[in-house]
């Protein structure tokens, strides 16, 4: 591994001289600021289906870029985009948003009253995995808290009719949980749309 | 060796090759405090990159200068036309821009001393700058079309391809127009500003129509032969508004079949084209482009009326220390939009940091999204990322594309909401 990336910076070095840029690498920070179009300065994003990708877990967010590039998680749009980068590229970019401050959105209506039976879900079925609201990175989970609203809804319905993969034990909290309340996503993005 | 130390090695070697660049872009001033900026045109690229230098380097000084108090973004004004949007809600000012320190001056540039490196303004006042950045978006070939030019635009027959008061005296047009009156869009040759552009104002005023005035038609005179998201928009024309049936609100003429306008009877209302003459009730003219104005004045453009530009740092060609972003440079494969002028602006602003500091430029990246809504709830989008490699700006193989044709009614919905999402997050990390 060593001897490889000495001979592979020995022919970067090679390239340098002659000039030629074949070999670029741009920087997280370089890649971050192409995101930022769709979401938000340094990945805080203030339109209510676009998320904020700011202060993500570099793993989550590699994890995440890696899916939509081969396809094993759907989307709109992320397939096509992701697609362009190299896992260099990834890991650099999550890199750039892991070290930005988590942003909640609080510019978002919701219903107080469902927020209330909201949070009392959340902290029933979600909070084990997403705790404070999904804001702390070393959960290597979604952002809830103040994220768009719309993707929010999006991401609940897809797990919901089985569009998006989600992991085993949350599949069964969400079942147990439908079961009790079939307004319980209303419910929880109110909350989560709140801010708190 | 571990990420961090292979990082860290990759670092050094970037140190090394500084002092190989450094020669070649010496700062204007070493070691002393002036590193000053003039970025002339407030518009999706030279607002993100007065910003955007201000963010990476607090130590620049930087002035931008724009004509006018306000900027009105082209994207979203097709919604304007039928009253989807308000013109407030593509209105955007210049507050943020003095939150990051930017050096805002509302007055018009008349010239650009390249070899004196000063830029001069109508109210006679004079801007030093070590690097200027120039961003002016287009201008119009008013002499493509015999008798169309400024004052006819501005007060009968508009092109409205920037937004503003062209937009709602346009968007009034329509809506004052007789029932089952013809609207003609004359849509330009290549390259413009937002290919797409053409095709989601024909819809959103088909979308008004079909509500307000159903019997009324759109006759859309291209001079080209084919255009952007062809099978989508041709698509999401005939899904919403008929198109291709005998009862369509549309017609399309190509540029071989007849769509080439030639000149413009503005008392008349005729555009005639080489075969035939078509009669309007409302004309849109959106004529041939070229670079904006202060650009030719400069002597940036070369003979395709475009600047000639480096990708890495978007320095002239022409004019050292001059750097030409949006939609007057010759960015291709780059499309001349929005996206792709804030993209541009930030690649920009970090090489001309890069170069009033002696260090290295750093390796761009770029993108460009753009959506388009045909009616409302039905959105499309266009994406692409770009490398710089081998001298110059490339598409990455196998990245971007259009909206799949195979999307159903929920991913379309979902487009819409993206791009209402996308244009609130450019709008913000642009003047923010």
């Amino acid at each position: 591994m060593m001897k490889d990336t000495i001979i592979k910076s020995t022919l970067l070095v090679a390239t340098l001289a002659l000039g030629s840029y074949a070999q670029a690498a741009p920087s997280g920070q370089a890649l971050g600021y192409t995101c930022a179009g769709c979401h938000g300065t340094n990945g805080a994003s203030t339109g209510n289906a676009i998320p904020s990708i700011a202060g993500l877990s570099e793993t989550y967010m590699v994890e995440t870029m890696n899916a939509y590039k081969s396809g094993d998680k759907a989307s709109t749009i992320m397939g096509r985009i992701a697609k362009g980068y190299s896992e260099e590229d990834i890991e650099n970019m999550a890199g750039f948003f892991a070290e930005q401050e988590v942003h909640k959105n609080t510019n978002q209506s919701f219903d107080a009253a469902k927020a209330n039976a909201g949070q009392a879900l959340h902290e029933k079925y979600c909070d084990k995995c997403h705790t404070e609201g999904g804001t702390v990175a070393d959960d290597d989970a979604g952002q809830l808290s103040g994220n768009a609203k719309l993707f929010m809804q999006y991401s609940l319905a897809d797990f919901h009719d089985g569009s998006r993969d989600m992991e085993k034990k949350m599949a069964k909290k969400m079942k147990r949980m439908m079961k009790k309340d079939s307004d319980a996503f209303d419910k929880l993005v109110n909350y989560y749309t709140s801010g708190q | 060796m571990s990420k961090q130390n292979r990082r860290s090695f990759l670092k050094t070697l970037g140190l090394g090759a500084t002092a190989a660049t450094a020669a070649t872009y010496a700062p204007f001033a070493i070691g002393g405090s002036s590193k000053k900026v003039v970025v002339i045109g407030g518009g999706m690229g030279g607002a993100v990159a007065a910003k955007y230098i201000r963010m990476m380097d607090k130590s620049v000084e930087v002035t931008l200068i724009e004509a006018n108090e306000n900027y009105f973004t082209c994207f979203g004004s097709n919604e304007v036309l039928s009253g989807e949007r308000t013109m407030d809600s593509i209105k955007f000012g210049y507050d943020g821009l003095k939150g990051h320190g930017v050096n805002v001056v509302i007055d018009k540039v008349i010239d650009i001393d390249a070899s004196g490196r000063r830029v001069k303004t109508a109210s006679g006042r004079s801007f030093n700058y070590d690097r200027c950045i120039v961003s002016p978006g287009v201008s119009f070939r008013y002499d493509k079309i015999d008798g169309y030019d400024e004052s006819v635009a501005n007060t009968k027959i508009t092109h409205a391809w920037k937004a503003g008061p062209q937009t709602a005296l346009l968007r009034d047009q329509i809506q004052s127009m007789r029932k089952g009156g013809t609207v003609i869009i004359s849509a330009p040759p290549n390259p413009f500003r937002c290919p797409p552009g053409p095709y989601e104002r024909t819809a959103q005023i088909a979308h008004y129509l079909k509500h307000n005035n159903p019997t009324a038609k759109i006759l859309v005179l291209d001079d080209k032969e084919k255009f952007s998201k062809f099978g989508l928009f041709t698509a999401g024309w005939k899904k919403h508004y008929g198109y291709g049936t005998d009862n369509s609100m549309i017609e399309w003429v190509k540029g071989s079949a007849g769509g080439k306008i030639e000149s413009v009877d503005v008392a008349g209302m005729t555009l005639s084209g080489e075969v035939d003459d078509y009669k309007g009730d409302v004309i849109n003219i959106i004529p041939a482009q070229k670079a904006g104005h202060i650009a030719h004045v400069t002597g940036l453009t070369n003979d395709s009326g475009w600047c000639p530009i480096e990708g890495k740092t978007f320095e002239s060609t022409i004019h050292k220390n001059i750097h030409v972003i949006g939609d007057s440079a010759i960015q291709s494969p780059l499309p001349k939009s929005g996206y792709a002028a804030n993209s541009e602006g930030k690649v920009c602003a970090a090489a001309v940091v890069a170069m009033l500091n002696g260090d290295k430029i750093p390796d761009p990246s770029y993108v460009n999204t753009c959506y388009s809504v045909i009616a409302p709830g039905d959105g499309i989008s266009v994406a692409m990322v770009y490398n710089y490699a081998n001298g110059k700006i490339n598409k990455v193989k196998g990245s971007g594309g259009l909206t799949p044709g195979k999307f159903d009614a929920k991913a379309r919905a979902r487009e819409q909401q993206n791009g209402y999402s996308w244009f609130d997050n450019i709008t913000n990390d642009t003047f923010g």
